[in-house]
């Protein structure tokens, strides 16, 4: 069994640390993974993503085509990575920052206001981790218990602070629900 | 030691240091830079020297001093910072000292960009320095496996007073993974007995790469090749995967390997009889095991991030006996495992030839592709 996640928004949105913690939480798992960043000039500005490959056996591509799921934080995310989530699989959009709807028709689609979620509970900043909460809300992947175990062994000490703000911000993430896929 | 989750180029750096590393010498460069940072705060940290030098060229002439110290040195670069390093690799070579380098290979030629690639086969293990001489060449497919060949390198170095040389590429560099670093080895005390480091009132020693006498010359040249036919013998390494009922085989080391193994599972599960090699070791190229194979499979599928470096590495082994095919990308475009899928599908429908030469044929395809 493997599955793999594509999460891309812009720079400061936290998207690199969302697939760490992603990888933290499959390696205490017992899982085999991979985290990959895309570590071209887009670093300086524009978009960021990575690549997060779970697996019960030797991961071989780190890279994929399609996807099982993808986290877009931003619209030039969404235009990027629309058309390559494997059918079936899961897109969480941020509502916040896109303008407009999903065209795709054979994939789970979760919209939701990531930023405005982030900032009832406090700051911005935990969007990446709401976002992350509406995926494993809609995804059978890791367990939010597992997410809340890693953040506690793996956040830095000097971010400790934030931890009851990031696990609310999974568990408001993931009462999101996917729109229902019209059966073929 | 519990797994923990690092990046490549951090945990080549870790694990050098575990190692016994006892002196650092290199020149900041992308997609290798986390590897000389690591070291850079790490080294002083544990008394040991860790320099910046003013480039690369420096830097491998700074390795060359302290090898013949016979203390644990390396560097690290990426492809067009090794291309200045291939004078004092040389050098290293012909005064037979032992040294690691480490080349996280990016898109190129030229300055090229920082994209992962594999273009730097060629001169890392058919040369690229001038003169006679081998290096001995470990390519690792992921982070656990950087790690284990980065403990091996200093090992087998030191064993052959040889030049190794790890070569991986940038996403092996830049990916994170989980990976046991190895235990912190205390330093070594032994002081090899060809090391200049001040007689003391003893006998003098030499070390040195120049030889005007060609006779004397040529004896160290035999000496240089016997230890390499003693490195074949002993030294070569490579991970086969469904190979036992394979009736076509895929070649590939390092990224274009593990992108393989993908397509290879997707293949079998359409009940494809595909396997991969491989190789471990770039040289010694594991020449027997793929001798055996040419004799059991129906053909060949080359796959690397390159133009098919390795590819007449295989060739020459295949000898025309099967039909071999290749497929790569070039330029740190890497490809996707339904890319080299549709390749193995290429294979099991044929027709396939071992007439004319398989770049040929997938310039041609690729030409179409990309134009």
């Amino acid at each position: 069994m493997q599955q793999e996640v594509i999460i891309a928004g812009f720079g400061g949105q936290g998207v690199l640390f969302a697939g760490q913690l992603l990888s933290y939480t499959a390696l205490d798992e017992g899982k085999e993974v991979t985290w990959i960043p895309s570590y071209g000039p887009e670093m300086r500005g524009g978009t960021a993503n990575c690549t997060v490959v779970i697996s019960d056996e030797e991961i071989g591509s780190p890279f994929v085509k399609n996807p099982t799921a993808v986290i877009a934080m931003n619209l030039p995310s969404l235009e990027k990575f629309e058309d390559m989530v494997e059918e079936g699989g899961v897109l969480v959009v941020n509502a916040s920052m896109v303008n407009r709807g999903v065209e795709r028709d054979d994939i789970k689609v979760v919209s939701i206001p990531a930023n405005e979620i982030a900032q009832e509970i406090g700051s911005e900043r935990a969007v990446n981790m709401v976002m992350l909460g509406a995926l494993l809300g809609n995804l059978d992947l890791l367990s939010l218990d597992a997410l809340d175990k890693a953040l506690d062994t793996h956040l830095p000490e000097r971010h400790k602070k934030f931890l009851p703000m990031n696990k609310e911000a999974l568990r408001r993430g993931a009462e999101y629900k996917a729109e229902a896929v019209e059966p073929a | 030691m519990a797994k923990e989750l690092i990046k490549g180029n951090t945990a080549v750096a870790e694990a050098a240091l575990r190692a016994g590393l006892e002196a650092y010498f290199g020149y900041p460069i992308t997609p290798q830079t986390e590897l000389l940072e690591h070291l850079s705060a790490r080294m002083p940290e544990i008394g040991r020297p860790f320099v910046q030098a003013e480039s690369e060229l420096g830097a491998i002439n700074m390795v060359y001093g302290a090898a013949c110290t016979g203390k644990r040195v390396m560097t690290s670069s990426s492809s067009p910072g090794v291309s200045l390093m291939m004078e004092g690799l040389s050098y290293i070579a012909g005064t037979e000292v032992p040294a690691v380098l480490v080349d996280v290979v990016r898109g190129g030629p030229g300055l090229g960009n920082i994209a992962p690639a594999q273009g730097d086969y060629n001169q890392i293990v058919h040369g690229g320095g001038h003169g006679d001489y081998h290096m001995l060449v470990l390519a690792p497919a992921s982070v656990q496996e950087a790690v284990d060949l980065t403990v091996l390198a200093f090992d087998l170095a030191e064993k052959y007073r040889h030049l190794v040389a790890v070569l991986m590429d940038g996403s092996i560099g830049q990916m994170m993974e989980p990976a046991e670093l190895p235990p912190m080895q205390p330093m070594k005390t032994d002081i090899p007995d060809w090391a200049v480091r001040g007689t003391d009132g003893g006998e003098k020693r030499v070390l040195t790469s120049i030889n005007l006498d060609p006779p004397a010359q040529e004896v160290m040249n035999l000496r240089l090749m016997k230890r390499w036919q003693e490195i074949e013998k002993n030294e070569v390494r490579y991970k086969g995967y469904y190979l036992d009922d394979a009736e076509y085989v895929v070649v590939g080391f390092g990224t274009a390997g593990r992108i393989s193994l993908s397509a290879v599972r997707a293949a079998r599960e359409k009940g494809i009889k595909v396997g991969l090699l491989r190789p471990i070791t770039l040289a010694p190229f594991p020449n027997d095991i793929l001798d055996e194979l040419s004799e059991k499979a129906k053909a060949f599928l080359v796959v690397e991030m390159n133009s098919g470096q390795m590819l007449e590495d295989v060739r020459l082994v295949v000898r025309g006996r099967k039909p071999v095919e290749f497929f790569g990308r070039m330029g740190g475009v890497v490809p996707y495992p339904d890319e080299v899928l549709t390749e193995i599908k290429r294979l099991v429908d044929g027709p396939l030839t071992t007439e004319g030469h398989p770049r040929d044929r997938w310039l041609a395809r690729l030409s179409e592709t990309i134009g």
